[in-house]
């Protein structure tokens, strides 16, 4: 799993660029499942399983795109100007390296560094090694993630887009697990999450779930002094989130869930995150709407180029995945 | 609905005299958003006669289709909004003074003293602020609340006037030789174009029109024209400011321009709304670059255009934007470039021209 989680982490993928991560994640699938499809805003869609009389149509969402960079302008000594794709904090941007679509690499520079004041992210540029607009390699448009290793600590991992290739992982992993099911499952590895649940809108839309699920990272409240106390830590378990700052997840699905849980033995946790949102809002607010829930994975250090989970956490994560899908759903 | 002429298919749209009145028209007009209604009367009247179907929806929207010829026709949704920024009166004051509120994003600062026309019937008013002698220097450094603006018609006209009343600058329209300015070119710029593409829609697609309201109060109108369109692919027409003004006082480059008069129809990558469909924006490259028509990329970053929902929309809508570059854009006059509209409507009709159904056979991807 952890090379499979590497090759998803290093690999580039802002919100709208998937196209990289789409090819890795159908390989890694495999013909594991019944049907492949990629809809009109690039989101991949598998499917797995066929409804029965005790089955629903279940939408699990794991959103594939990253945060990252786009140019806004090449100036004349050849350095690069961009704008956000997704929420990038100015703490993370000072010395950062970037890879571009393309494979060229530069490293985030900082106009006049007034160590005073907090940077605004028009004061930054990269620096790919040119001399000049002419020999500028990049243009306007073109679009870079961080760049920063995969690192194996045993017990925790570290990469930059844990948010939310590790979700994208659990997903495959739960995905090929996956042996009997009453239900017909539609994996969907969602794309531009980053910058509003836009593919999760589209495809909930297009699969017209009966349940669905999201699966992402979530803050956790085990650093010293965290912005937010949360009582979620790594090491604890899967989140089951009760709420986020967009979502309030159906209360039916989080008691059904726990008790999923309890009766596999897998750890948990229980999640109220005072901030953030996830494709679960989009699967809820969907057509009529639809019951929905989400399962999370306690990160540190969300949206920096080092993001940390707990290695057990992911495990038991696929365990209880594979566990909800395998068994009838009730609701109440 | 019938038509009376026969559309000239296969000819390209130029921008001559009759287009640029048809401008006018629109420009002069007021439709502030939620009463786009005199817009609206000059959309249906060009419409109706070259469409296969017009239709005026709940929200006031005009969709207009046409037909092509053939199998396999790819459907091609086309944006503009027909509404405005301005104002709303809310309250009646004494001595017909009234107090008003800013409809859509309006440049605050530059408020007092302008022109204005209330109401359907026009009603010329003036938005008044204090006298500067009887002003502080502390109330001169910051901007004037709206809060404290009055819109003033004098009495008797100004008994006509009631809360509801929407008004708009008064500036009209005018040709500065090379240069158009007037208010509202965001979005009559888009209006003008459209019809224009209406009139000449090519045959290999269908050109689903979406003349919509509401978009500088959050992109209404286009939510439920894409709804009811569900169309293959989707491009909002619209016009974007240009910030490419020198900086004056320091010798850095400009970077944050957005956009540049004379650089030619804007094609959108990235805007706050919409990470744009790159297969669209290649056929839009492609198409400027095999046809020598000037094109340039607006600067990814803020801002919003109709395809924001409309890519949202159902199970999703390859879209993007093309935007005509205007200065001083949410203000009393806007100044765009008649070469960068006809060479938007060119590029536009070039590439509709250029639309298959391969276009959108594969995946989305770089």
């Amino acid at each position: 799993m952890k090379s499979l989680i590497q090759k998803l982490v290093e690999t580039p993928g802002p919100s709208g660029f998937e196209y990289k991560i789409r090819d890795v994640i159908r390989e890694a699938i495999g013909d594991a499942a019944d049907d492949i499809r990629v809809d009109a805003l690039g989101s991949l869609i598998a499917k797995k399983g066929t409804k029965t009389d005790h089955g629903l149509r279940v939408m699990v969402s794991a959103h594939i795109d990253e945060i990252g960079l786009m140019v806004t302008h090449i100036d004349d000594s050849g350095f690069v100007r961009f704008t956000n794709i997704g929420g990038i904090n100015p703490l993370t941007c000072y010395g950062g390296r970037v890879l571009f679509m393309d494979g060229t690499r530069g490293v985030i520079g900082l106009d006049g560094l007034d160590r005073g004041k907090m940077p605004k992210l028009s004061d930054f540029f990269i620096d790919v090694g040119a001399t000049s607009k002419k020999d500028c390699p990049v243009k306007i448009g073109d679009v870079c993630g961080f760049e920063r290793p995969f690192l194996d600590l045993g017990k925790r991992m570290v990469a930059k887009s844990m948010d939310d290739r590790i979700a994208a992982v659990i997903a495959i992993e739960a995905l090929k697990q996956l042996e009997s099911t009453p239900h017909e499952v539609h994996f969907v590895f969602s794309t531009q999450e980053e910058v509003g649940i836009r593919g999760a809108t589209t495809a909930a839309y297009g699969v017209d779930p009966d349940v669905g699920f999201a699966v992402d990272v979530t803050r956790s409240g085990d650093t010293p002094r965290p912005s937010t106390k949360m009582a979620t830590a790594l090491g604890d378990g899967p989140a089951i989130k009760v709420r986020d700052s967009s979502f309030i997840a159906d209360p039916r699905l989080v008691d059904w869930m726990v008790k999923a849980a309890e009766d596999a033995g897998i750890p948990y946790q229980l999640e109220v995150l005072e901030a953030g949102g996830t494709d679960g809002r989009a699967i809820q607010l969907t057509r009529g709407g639809v019951p929905s829930g989400c399962v999370s994975v306690a990160c540190r250090y969300i949206h920096s180029p080092s993001e940390m989970v707990d290695t057990d956490d992911v495990e038991n994560a696929v365990k209880l995945l594979v566990k909800l899908l395998s068994e009838p759903i009730k609701l109440g | 609905m019938t038509k009376k002429f026969e559309v000239s298919t296969g000819i390209a749209p130029e921008i001559g005299a009759s287009q640029i009145e048809l401008l006018e028209k629109c420009c002069n007009a007021t439709a502030v958003s939620g009463d786009e209604h005199e817009v609206r009367q000059i959309v249906l009247d060009e419409v109706k006669v070259i469409a296969d179907e017009v239709k005026v929806d709940a929200l006031g929207n005009v969709l207009a289709t046409k037909f092509g010829r053939g199998d396999d026709r790819v459907r091609v949704m086309l944006a503009a909004h027909m509404d405005e920024i301005g104002f709303m009166i809310v309250k009646k004051h004494d001595d017909n003074l009234f107090e008003f509120e800013c409809v859509g994003g309006i440049d605050e600062r530059q408020l007092p003293g302008k022109s204005v026309l209330v109401g359907r019937d026009h009603l010329p008013g003036v938005i008044g602020a204090k006298p500067i002698h009887l002003t502080t220097a502390k109330e001169r450094k910051n901007k004037i609340e709206v809060s404290s603006l009055r819109i003033d018609l004098g009495p008797e006209i100004g008994e006509k006037v009631k809360p509801g009343d929407r008004a708009t600058f008064a500036t009209r329209f005018e040709l500065l030789g090379p240069s158009i300015r007037a208010k509202a070119l965001d979005d009559r710029l888009g209006v003008a174009t459209l019809i224009e593409l209406l009139k000449h829609a090519p045959d290999n697609i269908d050109l689903l029109a979406a003349f919509t309201v509401q978009e500088e109060v959050g992109l209404r109108g286009a939510r439920v024209a894409a709804y009811a369109f569900d169309p293959d692919m989707a491009i909002a027409v619209d016009s974007t400011p240009a910030y490419d003004l020198p900086h004056w006082d320091e010798e850095d480059e400009n970077v944050q321009y957005n956009t540049c008069l004379d650089a030619g129809p804007a094609i959108y990558v990235m805007d706050r709304a919409t990470i744009a469909d790159r297969r669209l924006v290649k056929l839009l490259t492609e198409t400027g670059d095999q046809e020598g028509i000037p094109y340039q990329f607006r600067q990814p970053g803020g801002g919003g255009t109709d395809a924001g929902v409309i890519h949202k929309t159902r199970s999703g809508i390859p879209s993007t934007s093309v935007s005509i570059p205007s200065r001083y854009a949410h203000t009393a006059a806007s100044i765009a470039r008649l070469d960068d509209w006809a060479n938007t409507l060119r590029l536009l009709y070039a590439a509709l021209t250029r639309v298959t159904p391969e276009l959108l056979a594969g995946e989305r991807r770089d």
